[in-house]
């Protein structure tokens, strides 16, 4: 760095840290970084809470390839999916057509087994 | 557009330079003219790079402007307003963390009646009179205790015992008996063992100094200063005043022990703030190595509680030594003042603290009965209690402590620029004074941020001017200062 001067340890370490993030050409695509795991790189590219790339365990599977211990609860993904980010999982319409979908589920870890079941209004058609 | 606002960061200006300490990180950074004017471009909300850059054509070129503004993004001082300030993960020891210093309290009696005194005073928190404790630790709970700190002290190969009281020579028998002891258990676990006390110094007969000195132990003296200070609360019951007996013992100590430096540490109540002539007495006529100073801990109210007009004083004074120590580092010599030296280093290696200190982490304090509880400030109190010597402590009830007093929970210190060095304050002091060890020590906020600034422009004297002087505190082990 040029214009700021480290002074501490702490200081120093955030130099040698941050050197591969400040090193990247301008406009060069962001490295993709795994979930967990020293060095932190700045600003890393977005990920949807609770997904995780293949080879890194913690969503679809834990470590030891059951699903008691994942970072986030599998019922997660439920919601996750649906409002979070895109992921072609067949989920109700909540702005249209079944706003009250979820309406009894407060938090997906407890009472996804309240989630209702939606059938398509026949009168309606 | 995308805006760029100031990060969380406390500048302050030294050596004829501008620094920043960067909140959270506790990083230090010197800032050149172009960063320095960025900043105060800044400072009077979010704008554009661009907008940044027109205004400082005149004095500084684009190109110039722009890597700067990367630099002061790179360590977080600056950001675009889009992307919220990350919270700071709250990590907890997954396992038990080694213990390196266990306080053992050996007696809980006393020969003196400090007024002010935590253990016997106002505002004590266990009933050493009446309780349930003995009141001198037995050879016994001595042993077990030693055990307790060899195996929870686990990979590190180091462990320490600090003795403390009640006066701790009060119950010099066991003490010694005690460090022979664990010298031997130290020696067959293969592990280096040191031990410290604290005293009030009225009972160094020539027979203890003789083998403290030979023991190399590390002694602190309480002692509040000059005669008439150390009079007002220093006082034995009958109300006669200590200094008289407690002078020439320490001198005695000071003239023979010389295998570990030996510190003051100074109790400052609302009638004795007179730091300077404290620290030039202990120092000069009495011979102390060091001086480490220390407001009362006291409920508010109390006739000798420092109020806040006392607390601006005080930082005054502490300024005014700070300002010697300054002197004495940029010339390479020696000054005692410990405060600022603990803070220094702490600053040195910028320390971002999740808990004000050690207490229930990598320190422990054991009572008379061999209970263990958060420190030794809290040794034989339920409420406190980890586990005792003999069945070790609960592991779960240290991950409950530490959810519960960690600075992500203390709201009053999130927007507060000092946190990573105070981290709320004392648990003890805050127990005291609000009935609880996860308050933050609120009636203090002011002085901690006047002396964390005051110690911030004397590091950055130091770093500027004699770089070489900061060398001294690389070195990562310190041990927790007991007081």
């Amino acid at each position: 760095m040029k214009h700021l001067t480290p002074i501490n340890h702490k200081a120093t370490r955030i130099e040698v840290v941050t050197s591969s993030e400040a090193a990247r050409p301008e406009g060069a695509a962001k490295d993709v970084v795994a979930l967990q795991g020293p060095p932190q790189q700045p600003e890393p590219p977005h990920i949807p809470n609770g997904c995780s790339l293949v080879f890194a365990p913690g969503w679809e599977a834990d470590r030891n390839g059951g699903t008691a211990g994942l970072c986030q609860p599998v019922e997660r993904d439920l919601f996750d999916c649906h409002m979070g980010c895109f992921w072609p999982a067949q989920v109700p319409d909540q702005l249209n057509h079944a706003p009250d979908w979820t309406a009894k589920c407060a938090a997906a870890q407890k009472d996804w087994r309240k989630i209702d079941l939606i059938f398509p209004d026949e009168k309606k058609k | 557009m995308s805006h760029l606002g100031l990060r969380e960061f406390h500048s302050f200006e030294a050596a004829g330079r501008r620094f920043l300490y960067l909140v959270p990180s506790a990083a230090v950074f010197a800032l050149d003219d172009c960063s320095s004017a960025i900043l105060d471009s800044l400072s009077s909300g979010p704008r554009p790079a661009a907008e940044v850059a027109s205004e400082l054509a005149e004095r500084f070129d684009a190109v110039e402007v722009s890597d700067t503004i990367a630099e002061l993004q790179r360590v977080r001082a600056i950001a675009d307003t889009a992307i919220p300030a990350q919270p700071l993960p709250k990590i907890f020891p997954l396992k038990p963390v080694p213990l390196q210093t266990l306080v053992v309290n050996v007696t809980n009696q006393c020969n003196l009646a400090c007024t002010y005194c935590y253990e016997y005073g106002e505002d004590k928190i266990v009933d050493t009179e009446n309780g349930k404790q003995p009141k001198f630790m037995s050879e016994e709970t001595a042993r077990e205790s030693v055990e307790f700190a060899l195996r929870e002290s686990r990979d590190n190969p180091r462990a320490h015992i600090t003795f403390f009281g009640g006066e701790t020579l009060m119950n010099f028998p066991v003490l010694k008996a005690t460090i022979a002891y664990a010298r031997r258990r130290a020696a067959e676990a293969g592990k280096e063992i040191d031990f410290s006390l604290t005293t009030n110094a009225t009972l160094l007969r020539p027979d203890v100094i003789e083998f403290l000195a030979e023991e190399r132990v590390g002694v602190t003296i309480s002692i509040d200063g000059p005669e008439e200070m150390q009079d007002k609360f220093r006082v034995f019951n009958n109300g006669a005043g200590s200094y008289a007996m407690a002078a020439p013992k320490i001198k005695a100590l000071l003239a023979r022990h010389r295998s570990r430096p030996i510190g003051a540490r100074v109790t400052l109540t609302r009638q004795t703030l007179d730091v300077r002539k404290i620290y030039r007495h202990l120092t000069e006529e009495l011979g102390f190595w060091e001086v480490g100073f220390a407001p009362v801990t006291t409920a508010p109210g109390r006739d000798y509680a420092i109020a806040d007009r006392g607390f601006d004083h005080l930082l005054s004074q502490f300024r005014d030594l700070a300002g010697d120590f300054l002197e004495a580092a940029l010339h390479n010599r020696h000054h005692g003042f410990s405060n600022i030296r603990e803070t220094l280093q702490e600053l040195h290696h910028g320390h971002a603290k999740a808990y004000p200190c050690g207490a229930g982490i990598g320190l422990m304090g054991v009572s008379t009965d061999g209970e263990v509880a958060l420190c030794h400030r809290f040794a034989g109190s339920a409420d406190h209690n980890f586990g005792n010597v003999r069945d070790g402590v609960s592991f779960d009830k240290q991950q409950e402590f530490l959810q519960s007093h960690h600075i992500a929970g203390k709201t009053d210190c999130s927007t507060c620029w000092a946190r990573p060095i105070c981290a709320g304050g004392c648990y003890h002091e805050a127990h005291t004074r609000y009935g609880s060890t996860n308050r933050p020590n609120l009636h203090y906020c002011e002085w901690i941020r006047g002396w964390t600034h005051t110690c911030l422009e004397i590091y950055g004297e130091i770093a500027q001017r004699n770089p070489d002087f900061l060398r001294q505190f690389d070195d990562e082990e310190v041990p927790e200062k007991v007081s």
